[in-house]
């Protein structure tokens, strides 16, 4: 069991998270690797692409109908997806009620204490946003993951994010094995979105692992509920995925204890880079814009 | 006023007193609204139906007098069995009151555990403040060897990771960095006080056993389990493998803490396995667990050291002791004394002499899974009849083999195993299909009451008696003392009977 690599992807909620994941995935079975899915989000779209489907027995919503968790068995909530991929949901409340952090602890003790983590090279966490609390560090804490890669891009919101994030696994780097494994860059076609990135990556004190260009072909397979690699095999996206895994596949033990950033610091980068402006800038640019109007009308 | 200081009446006895009388009558004719009398009794006797029954076994939203308790207090139990081991529960504080308050009143001595009482501020921010404070008083206060953290609700649902509490509390020097604080996370909501039992005797081993270089010896550990006769039955068990010579150590041996004399000298901790011993045990040739609901954690990580294990349900009455005994002798190599031989044949000898007032009774048994198993196999062994076994905590493989127990005996032919059940469901089972007698706990009185089916105590808690966890119900002479017990309810029942009206015509002296 010591060869067992378990990783996390972490980043803001709509960054493309599970959709990277996923290919990301769907690319390292193809690698020969075999591979557990837990997917950390009570939205359970962490393994949509995976089985072609979307999954309907998550554990907890099974546990809801038994009654107790103690009542259900692991072929209720495993399911084999794309290459033989094992993929499980936690699962959650509806919106606005009970208590998702709760929720992904419970799944991944069921998940642990019933065996599915036998038999596995790569265990895969997907977790929802931020790490908004204790329940969703539970896959960061110590003979968890020993990994976590962020998925971010060049907005300003996923920055915030990306830098919240390692300050969660800066918290548990001291008493456990967890590492930050490296920023992965979904582009959004931001101003200098590689660059910024890699800044972000250094402050960090971690790399920017790679760096997924934006491709329509992504949706269309999506749209089918299916992974680029499975949809378009040959594509030029594919080949992205599957250098995306192959570095993750050499990355093992090569994580670093991030060194988060102030929110100072963080935003005096995103001056330098002219993503955010200067009350002065943006006043100035406002009162060109204005005289600019005024010529206008004038002429 | 009829009390006075001169002459003090129990409350039994003084609210029949006028005054009480009147102001009962009073109470209910102004305040309570009670329906009429003949509606009340209706409704009682409706609820004591085959058709109240099939409501009630329909029941899925609710819970009533279920018969466990949560994790925490399976952990602070296990816990006490160490030396000089403080528990250290982390979380809200009235939860360690109800844990302290509940061994107390079990075994009628003082049971000490401290809080990291969070409060609001805790439950947005987390605990760690508390961790670090609490660890540092505690350590402070009362000079533990070891503090063993367990968890309440509040901190599971917020989701606290102890481990790296822990670490940072001893990274600010809350204790050294070299003392021993083993945790377990027993949320509550799950399992019961057995899960919890396992989870904290696990965590302690894996504090101990960690890294640990592994030097074979002939040593077993003995996993005795969550055990209201934890006292007598421990001492009991060493006075058997003694007589063996087998080199053993019992992990978590409560016996003395639960027992402490009165010589003028407050022990907080007393005896209890030693800090050397449980890390040495990790050298064992074998782990044995004496219930195996309460280890099955503990004994999964003693067999990954290349341990041997085994497990038993309780080891009550002849068959199950026999058991015990046997398999002990055949990892240690030990003969069985003829000493033991002769408890056996003893207690064979008072079964046989009793057999005509046993055979054929019936009985109704409830408790943690271990139990009920190894006291209807008892009942079964004297030709008794466990119509009604039910246990809380009693899962549905659990049923199964309960199954196979009735199965494996004519007695059993009309028994039936009732898993995750309640006593309200007990209930109707004792009021639609009576038994001669109900095998439980202190809760059981209350079914004695309303059902008059005659309660026989002897699972925890038992609050309501004292001492009796004083006295083994294990091996040979603990089977003695059980069947002692059943035949003293027998006999008053009995004569109870002859002493009905219109019974005026049993005069035995000789029963």
């Amino acid at each position: 069991m010591s060869s067992l690599r378990q990783i996390a992807f972490y980043g803001k909620g709509g960054i493309g998270k599970s959709t990277t994941s996923q290919n990301t995935l769907a690319a390292l079975v193809e690698m020969g690797q075999k591979i557990l899915i837990v997917g950390c989000d009570p939205k359970a779209d962490s393994t949509r692409l995976i089985l072609n489907t979307k999954m309907q027995d998550t554990v907890l919503s099974l546990a809801a109908e038994a009654g107790s968790v103690e009542d259900l068995e692991l072929e209720d909530v495993l399911k084999l997806g794309y290459k033989g991929i094992k993929c499980t949901e936690s699962g959650g409340p509806e919106p606005g009620v009970g208590c998702a952090g709760r929720g992904v602890i419970t799944a991944i003790n069921f998940l642990e204490e019933n065996g599915a983590y036998d038999d596995v090279d790569y265990v895969s966490y997907d977790v929802l946003g931020d790490v908004v609390c204790g329940g969703f560090a539970m896959p960061i804490r110590e003979n968890k993951a020993q990994e976590i890669y962020i998925v971010m891009s060049g907005e300003m919101m996923a920055l915030y994010a990306a830098n919240n994030i390692a300050k969660g696994i800066l918290k548990y780097a001291h008493s456990g094995g967890v590492r930050l494994g490296g920023l992965i860059c979904n582009e959004r076609q931001t101003d200098q979105e590689l660059e910024l990135s890699e800044a972000l990556a250094e402050k960090l004190n971690t790399k920017l692992i790679h760096f997924v260009p934006r491709d329509n072909i992504v949706q269309h397979a999506e749209l089918r509920r299916q992974t680029v690699i499975q949809y378009a095999p040959d594509s030029n996206q594919a080949k992205e995925y599957r250098t995306l895994a192959e570095k993750i596949h050499a990355n093992s033990g090569q994580g670093t204890i991030p060194t988060p950033v102030s929110m100072d610091e963080l935003e005096q980068m995103l001056l330098d880079f002219g993503i955010m402006k200067t009350e002065e800038q943006a006043l100035a640019e406002l009162q060109a814009k204005e005289a600019a109007k005024a010529a206008e009308a004038a002429a | 006023m009829p009390q006075s200081a001169e002459k003090v009446l129990d409350h039994s006895l003084l609210f029949r007193e006028p005054e009480y009388k009147e102001m009962f009558a009073k109470k209910r004719a102004d305040m309570e609204n009670m329906p009429a009398t003949e509606k009340v009794q209706e409704t009682a006797d409706w609820t004591k139906s085959w058709e109240y029954r099939e409501k009630n076994f329909a029941r899925e939203s609710l819970s009533i007098n279920p018969a466990k308790a949560c994790q925490p207090l399976g952990a602070v139990f296990a816990a006490a069995g160490f030396e000089k081991t403080l528990s250290f529960v982390h979380g809200s504080q009235g939860c360690v009151a109800y844990y302290r308050s509940h061994l107390s009143r079990h075994f009628k001595e003082p049971c000490s555990a401290v809080s990291s009482s969070m409060t609001e501020d805790a439950a947005v921010f987390g605990g760690l403040n508390n961790m670090v404070e609490g660890l540092k008083n505690a350590y402070a206060l009362y000079s533990p060897k070891m503090i063993a953290v367990s968890t309440t609700c509040m901190a599971e649902v917020i989701g606290d990771d102890l481990q790296s509490f822990i670490i940072g509390a001893k990274d600010k020097e809350s204790v050294p960095q070299d003392f021993p604080v083993p945790y377990a996370h027993t949320p509550a909501f799950v399992g019961s006080h057995t899960t919890g039992y396992d989870n904290m005797l696990r965590g302690i081993l894996e504090g101990f056993w960690a890294n640990a270089e592994v030097t074979k010896n002939e040593t077993i550990n003995i996993v005795p389990g969550f055990d209201g006769f934890a006292v007598g039955n421990n001492r009991e068990l060493k006075r058997i493998l003694d007589l063996m010579g087998v080199e053993y150590t019992i992990l978590s041996d409560v016996s003395d803490q639960f027992d402490t004399p009165s010589d003028g000298e407050f022990r907080m901790y007393d005896g209890g396995t030693t800090l050397e011993a449980a890390k040495n045990a990790v050298n064992a040739k074998a782990t044995i667990s004496l219930q195996q609901y309460c280890s099955t954690k503990t004994l999964q990580y003693a067999k990954s050291f290349d341990q041997e294990t085994a497990s038993f349900h309780y080891p009550m009455g002849v068959a199950a002791t026999d058991e015990f005994l046997m398999k002990v002798s055949e990892i240690t190599g030990k003969e069985i004394p003829e000493e033991l031989r002769m408890e056996r044949g003893r207690l064979v000898d008072a079964m046989a002499d009793s057999q005509a007032t046993l055979h054929g009774k019936t009985y109704a048994i409830y408790g943690d899974p271990d139990f009920v198993y190894a006291m209807a196999r008892f009942v079964l062994e004297f030709g008794g009849e466990p119509r009604h076994c039910l246990a809380t905590n009693g899962t549905k493989p659990w049923a199964k083999k309960m199954q196979a127990l009735f199965d494996s005996s004519p007695f059993g032919a009309e028994c039936k195993a009732y898993p995750g059940n309640d006593l309200w469901h007990m209930r109707s089972l004792l009021a639609t299909e009576p038994t001669d007698f109900l095998i439980g706990n202190s809760h059981g009185k209350f079914l004695e009451r309303d059902t008059g089916v005659p309660l026989i105590r002897l699972t925890f808690p038992i609050f309501d008696r004292h001492h009796h966890h004083r006295f083994p119900v294990w091996g040979y002479q603990g089977g003695l003392r059980v069947l002692v017990t059943l035949l003293d309810k027998a006999f008053d029942a009995l004569d109870a009977a002859g002493l009905e009206p219109g019974g005026d015509i049993s005069f035995d002296l000789t029963r």
